[in-house]
């Protein structure tokens, strides 16, 4: 089974912290969807995603169990990270390697026995394309700012680790193109579940799992209903990205008819 | 009794692995835990604590770790024992990298975390070609394209290794661990027990106290700058 080959994930309920049973009869993640999960801190966000992460088999605390294609998944799908098709990205995580963008990739194409130059340089114009400052190919990983690595360790996750199922965890304060980032999974037919306090990234999701006590309480799917307010929220980011930009650039915002 | 060996270098997540090994066994097997360190170390005080479970620790002082683990583990062997003890764990320190305390009829585990940079496992050699698990962890903080890159390095040292990759503190992915450890068998005589590997050459005259610096200061075992080979000097 490669990674090409993948249908969808599916997460059987577990328990909540209490031990009651998770009203979800099966979550079930196709390629291209996006899940957003919100709920308070100490909520079991999470553990959610560490229980897709290490592929739970109903022995992790939450008791659920994740499944690839309607099965429990070979067992080199889970340990081998070259052969796993689900790729982690949290806040905590970081590129510590002192090498250039352009050597840092290559590296992890060579890890990966796969060849061409050519998708080193796709990987750096797709990360160029989530993040407004500029990476170059020969800028050291370590200098690279909060979004810019972030838009890299994204776009590697796509093009490079190939991987069907990205998980997202709380990445979205370090500036960059959450819309972009949205649309460009889409099209790479990725699925991707965000952990998240953003309201726009929410708002962009498809569904939305809301914990609750270390359990999912409730699955929205909005179906439109939110476009309204998805409109607005989204011009709102336009306008606040804008501001950022002009105060970075120095600018003075003296409008003083302004409203949104 | 079964006996797992654990080794590591500082800092890498040795004690947070034991932790999740006995919160697993605990209630279904009887766990002992030995730390052999070098000045200080707490780590008995507190699993004792923690878990209420038979807990000491020694320390090497002078001599090297692993010297120490090779010279008590049969007393500790024996110690454990006495107990009743089903899994015995053994923490050793870990310090020159080149320790490799595995011993025959154990479970060797290596702990070495994701943090310390691509190239580490090509560093410490035997302390991970001898053993046969690696545990990589800290695998929450590094990049996907590291971590690919760092289980790489662990595999060009000990091709049959069994790698697993976790977030200790959490426990995430130790399944397989755990299952190893099911896996393993008990010691069948503690008398025929013996070291997996050779350690570091013996004793040297900057072991006994010595501290001129120069190979010309030196007797026994000399190195000189230019020539890699050892050479013997002395009466």
């Amino acid at each position: 089974m490669s990674s090409g080959t993948i249908s969808d994930i599916t997460i059987l309920p577990g328990h909540d912290k209490h031990g009651n049973p998770e009203s979800f009869d099966r979550i079930v993640i196709r390629p291209g969807d996006t899940l957003s999960i919100v709920g308070p801190t100490g909520s079991g966000k999470t553990a959610f995603i560490n229980d897709i992460e290490v592929f739970a088999c109903n022995d992790t605390a939450t008791g659920r169990t994740v499944l690839v294609n309607g099965e429990i998944p070979a067992e080199e799908f889970i340990r081998d990270p070259s052969k796993k098709p689900i790729a982690l990205i949290t806040q905590n995580t970081k590129c510590l390697a002192d090498m250039s963008v352009e050597a840092f990739l290559s590296m992890h194409v060579r890890a990966r026995k796969m060849s061409g130059s050519a998708i080193v340089a796709e990987t750096i114009e797709l990360a160029n394309q989530f993040t407004g400052e500029q990476i170059q190919p020969g800028c050291r990983i370590t200098a690279l700012s909060g979004g810019q690595t972030r838009s890299l360790m994204v776009a590697d996750a796509v093009l490079i680790s190939n991987a069907p199922l990205i998980l997202l965890d709380e990445v979205e304060n370090a500036g960059i193109f959450r819309e972009k980032v949205i649309e460009v999974l889409k099209d790479h037919c990725k699925s991707v579940i965000f952990v998240t306090h953003d309201p726009l990234v929410s708002l962009l999701s498809d569904r939305r799992l809301v914990m609750r006590h270390g359990g999912v309480e409730k699955i929205l799917e909005p179906e439109g209903r939110e476009t309204h307010i998805r409109e607005m929220v989204a011009r709102m980011d336009l306008t606040l990205c804008r501001f950022r930009e002009r105060i970075r650039a120095g600018e003075l915002l003296s409008e003083p008819g302004f409203t949104i | 009794m079964k006996l797992i060996i654990i080794a590591g270098p500082p800092s890498a997540g040795k004690t947070a692995v034991t932790r999740q090994i006995i919160r697993h066994f605990l209630g279904k097997k009887k766990c002992a835990f030995l730390k052999i360190d070098v000045v200080r170390a707490f780590e008995d005080e507190e699993l004792r604590e923690e878990f209420q479970i038979p807990a000491r620790k020694i320390y090497s002082g002078d001599l090297c770790p692993d010297h120490t683990g090779v010279m008590v583990l049969k007393d500790a062997i024996a110690w454990a024992e006495r107990l009743g003890t089903d899994i015995f764990i053994v923490e050793s320190a870990g310090l020159c990298l080149r320790c490799s305390p595995y011993v025959t009829q154990s479970l060797g585990i290596v702990v070495i975390s994701a943090v310390s940079g691509m190239n580490s496992p090509l560093k410490m050699g035997p302390m991970i070609s001898l053993a046969d698990v690696a545990v990589i962890t800290k695998t929450d903080l590094v990049s996907q394209s590291e971590k690919e890159v760092f289980r790489e390095k662990t595999k060009e040292v000990a091709p049959a290794i069994d790698i697993i990759e976790t977030n200790a503190v959490q426990g995430t992915g130790l399944r397989f661990l755990m299952r190893a450890i099911d896996q393993q068998a008990e010691i069948s005589d503690p008398a025929t027990i013996v070291l997996r590997g050779i350690p570091p050459l013996g004793v040297c005259t900057i072991c006994v106290g010595k501290r001129e610096i120069g190979w010309q200061n030196h007797f026994g075992v000399v190195r000189k700058l230019d020539g890699a080979d050892d050479i013997f000097r002395g009466d």
